[in-house]
């Protein structure tokens, strides 16, 4: 456990741990003037951040770590919520889920705090979240996978600065079966998170005239892809791929050579090329194809006052990477997700005149209560809505196509397009 | 076997006891858990521990109780004591069939087709996705989770009653432990251990005395994970993976192999290693890492076992 007061978080760069020293002198200073306190207590609020700082969520966790250490910078700079300062406290969970449970009741239990915040990989989501369901504990998710809205999780537990993989999925069917063909094969890995693309993506795709010709469902111990490809029909004008981990650059290296000049069209993912740099020899092969990304990782591709101001405060530079190494490549389509949660939660606590844990009921329905978060430095992905009965937020999604090694945005989908029919409604349980 | 000697697991088990009245909120369900965990050990411990067994595979046993009793309780609608009754029955009769197949093999041979069996097992979960939900995982709802025991509506959820529970299933797993070591068929997996062509050569038959310890083993790992569904609510493809096979062989080097509490000295010391050195740096697995060296270099036969040898060697 890191007590992150400060701000200081392990993947801020020295000079951005002077700027949210800077900003947290400034805080603590403010907090002595008449005036800053707006009501009740002045104590902090009291956030855990549950961060995969080891495991295979590592590369994710150390920038939602940063992200959201300059979150709390940016947020006690200019006030804190409702007057009051927030206290990030950070513990690693390994990116396991039974580790995952057991930091919640840490949080709960040991550093008492007001809300955990920050999980992302599925399966700590989900070994988590019964616990923090049982202790009674508000329980932001920055995860994208569809268990949030699927309604099997309980009442504590939200996603509301991210979008989930159904409506991404959905949102962008339209624009691939419209603009890169309607025979599509589906490479994805085998697990639950390649199934969710497979069902959901399948699904839209069918209403929409598409022809899934091929379902390849790659196993994780898999290190050779080469054998799968002969199983792609001929006529599929379009691979749908979802790889990831560290085989992705075997996978477009052996697509390429499988392939050559004359193969179908590339539609990927931003999760297989996160932190990655796009300029990595193997991954010439992407060039002219598209790939989702859920924030532009090239900052030409949203320059929006909102967008490139956040950019500065989480330290990453207009080509995606930190300003102190522009070889340390963000995940940035996954990491706004932690910035614009903070902001969700202070807006709740601020609604609801949260003072402590007996206000956690008064907490949860001003989360459901909300609707709308429009695009602002509170929220730089892009407006959202938000389904207090789902407890999941809907947004934009970019379509981008590879350019000399950088990604160009070419589509940008409705919130609209992503809305599915809701299958939950957390509502109805009790608090 | 002294007064003292032969009063200690009921001390040991009056302070477990006991202990629930003092511990924080924190480490009251971190309890709960070690113990649950402790009985997987105490399982891993009787095949390898007592019958020289090492098995790199016993994540099998535990995740079959896990989905057995996950299963049995959020699809089936099934009770929790019953569904804990169905969880330990898949690591039983799991641990038997591949026993069956896999005692036919020793030394190196039985690691490497335990581990086999563990990473087939792994994949049969993600392969059936659409029933496991593979590597997420699924919740155990809180209603399938109540039950009535003798009139009284009892919930996992509740602290006292996972503490309790908890404290139950390691007793018994403690006295299962405790009993064979003191039978005659434990003597005999002993033998097997320490010089398995002389126990031959006494006409007994090692295989299927091997294959009862296994058996045995693989049941106790299958109640600790269905206790572990039951009690904390979730199920997952991640309790199948290699890594939760070295843990209880970690836990009971740790402890000490063969000795009747090293299984739970080593859940415990590991657990509170990992959970207080998170607390001091990021790199704590570095730490934990160095922990265990020093630990090995000074208990080389882990705790309780080298505190015993001392203690035997003094009297001597």
């Amino acid at each position: 456990m890191i007590k992150v007061t400060s701000g200081l978080g392990a993947g801020l760069t020295r000079r951005g741990a002077l700027r949210v020293g800077g900003a947290l002198a400034g805080a603590t200073a403010l907090a002595g003037v008449p005036g800053y306190r707006a009501w009740g207590s002045d104590a902090p609020i009291r956030i855990g951040l549950q961060v995969h700082r080891t495991g295979i969520g590592a590369a994710y966790g150390r920038w939602y770590e940063s992200t959201s250490s300059a979150a709390v910078a940016h947020i006690n700079a200019n006030g804190g919520i409702g007057g009051r300062p927030i206290e990030m406290i950070v513990e690693d969970d390994a990116t396991d889920p039974k580790r995952g449970a057991e930091v919640v009741e840490k949080f709960a239990s040991e550093h008492k705090v007001d809300v955990v915040f920050g999980t992302l990989f599925s399966h700590v989501v989900i070994g988590s979240a019964p616990r923090a369901g049982e202790l009674k504990m508000p329980y932001f998710v920055v995860s994208e996978g569809y268990h949030v809205a699927s309604g099997a999780l309980n009442r504590y537990v939200f996603q509301p600065g991210i979008t989930d993989v159904r409506q991404q999925v959905t949102s962008m069917a339209p624009w691939i079966t419209g603009n890169l063909g309607k025979k599509i094969a589906m490479i994805f890995p085998d697990y639950a998170f390649g199934y969710d693309h497979r069902d959901f993506f399948s699904a839209a795709a069918g209403k929409l005239g598409g022809e899934i010709t091929t379902l390849l469902a790659i196993p994780p111990t898999e290190t050779s892809y080469t054998k799968f490809f002969p199983q792609i029909p001929a006529g599929t004008e379009v691979i749908y791929h979802v790889m990831v981990g560290p085989g992705v650059l075997t996978f477009v290296k052996e697509l390429g050579e499988f392939f050559g000049a004359g193969g179908p069209k590339l539609f990927g993912f931003i999760d297989s090329l996160e932190a990655v740099d796009l300029a990595s020899p193997g991954l010439e092969y992407l060039e002219g194809s598209h790939i989702w990304e859920a924030m532009p990782r090239f900052a030409d591709g949203q320059p929006t006052e909102s967008a490139l101001a956040y950019r500065e405060k989480v330290g990453v530079d207009a080509n995606g990477a930190s300003v102190a190494d522009p070889k340390d490549i963000a995940t940035f389509s996954h990491m706004f997700g932690c910035w614009e949660t903070l902001h969700v939660i202070k807006a709740a606590v601020e609604a609801s005149g949260y003072q402590g844990a007996d206000d956690t009921a008064k907490l949860i329905e001003a989360v459901e209560a909300m609707t709308e978060f429009p695009e602002s430095l509170d929220h730089p992905q892009g407006r959202k809505t938000f389904n207090g009965k789902l407890h999941q937020c809907f947004g934009q999604q970019f379509i981008s196509q590879v350019e000399g090694g950088r990604l160009k945005v070419v589509h940008t989908t409705a919130i609209e397009d992503g809305l599915y029919e809701p299958e939950a409604d957390y509502t109805t349980q009790a608090l | 076997m002294t007064a003292a000697r032969r009063a200690l697991p009921a001390l040991v088990l009056a302070g477990l006891f006991a202990l629930q009245f003092v511990l924080g909120d924190y480490d009251h369900t971190n309890m709960a858990r070690i113990l649950v965990l402790a009985c997987f050990a105490v399982g891993y411990n009787i095949a390898f521990g007592m019958t020289g067994l090492l098995s790199l595979g016993h994540a099998m046993f535990f995740a079959a109780g896990l989905y057995g009793a996950g299963f049995s309780a959020e699809l089936g609608g099934v009770a929790p004591p019953a569904a804990l009754a169905a969880g330990t029955a898949c690591g039983l009769v799991l641990a038997l069939a591949v026993g069956l197949v896999a005692l036919r093999t020793s030394g190196v041979a039985f690691m490497i087709v335990t581990l086999m069996f563990a990473q087939a097992c792994f994949l049969t979960i993600l392969h059936f996705n659409e029933l496991t939900r593979g590597d997420e995982g699924f919740v155990i709802a809180e209603t399938a989770r109540r039950f009535a025991l003798a009139g009284v509506v009892l919930d996992a959820a509740d602290p006292t009653v996972r503490y309790n529970a908890a404290l139950a299933l390691f007793a018994l797993a403690y006295g299962a432990y405790l009993a064979l070591a003191r039978s005659r068929v434990g003597r005999v997996l002993v033998g097997i251990r320490e010089n398995e062509d002389r126990v031959r050569m006494l006409g007994y038959d090692p295989y299927r005395y091997r294959l009862f310890a296994l058996t045995l083993s693989g049941a106790l790992a299958g109640l600790a994970g269905a206790a572990y569904a039951l009690l904390f609510a979730y199920v997952g493809a991640t309790f199948a993976t290699t890594q939760y096979s070295i843990y209880p062989l970690l836990w009971v080097l740790l402890g000490g192999a063969g000795t009747a509490l090293g299984p739970l000295v080593g859940t415990g010391v590991m657990f509170v290693l990992v959970d207080r050195l998170s607390g001091i740096t990021s790199s704590y697995l570095m730490l934990v890492g160095l922990a265990l060296i020093l630990l090995v270099v000074l208990f080389p036969k882990g705790i309780l076992g080298t505190v015993g040898q001392r203690r035997a060697r003094n009297r001597s």
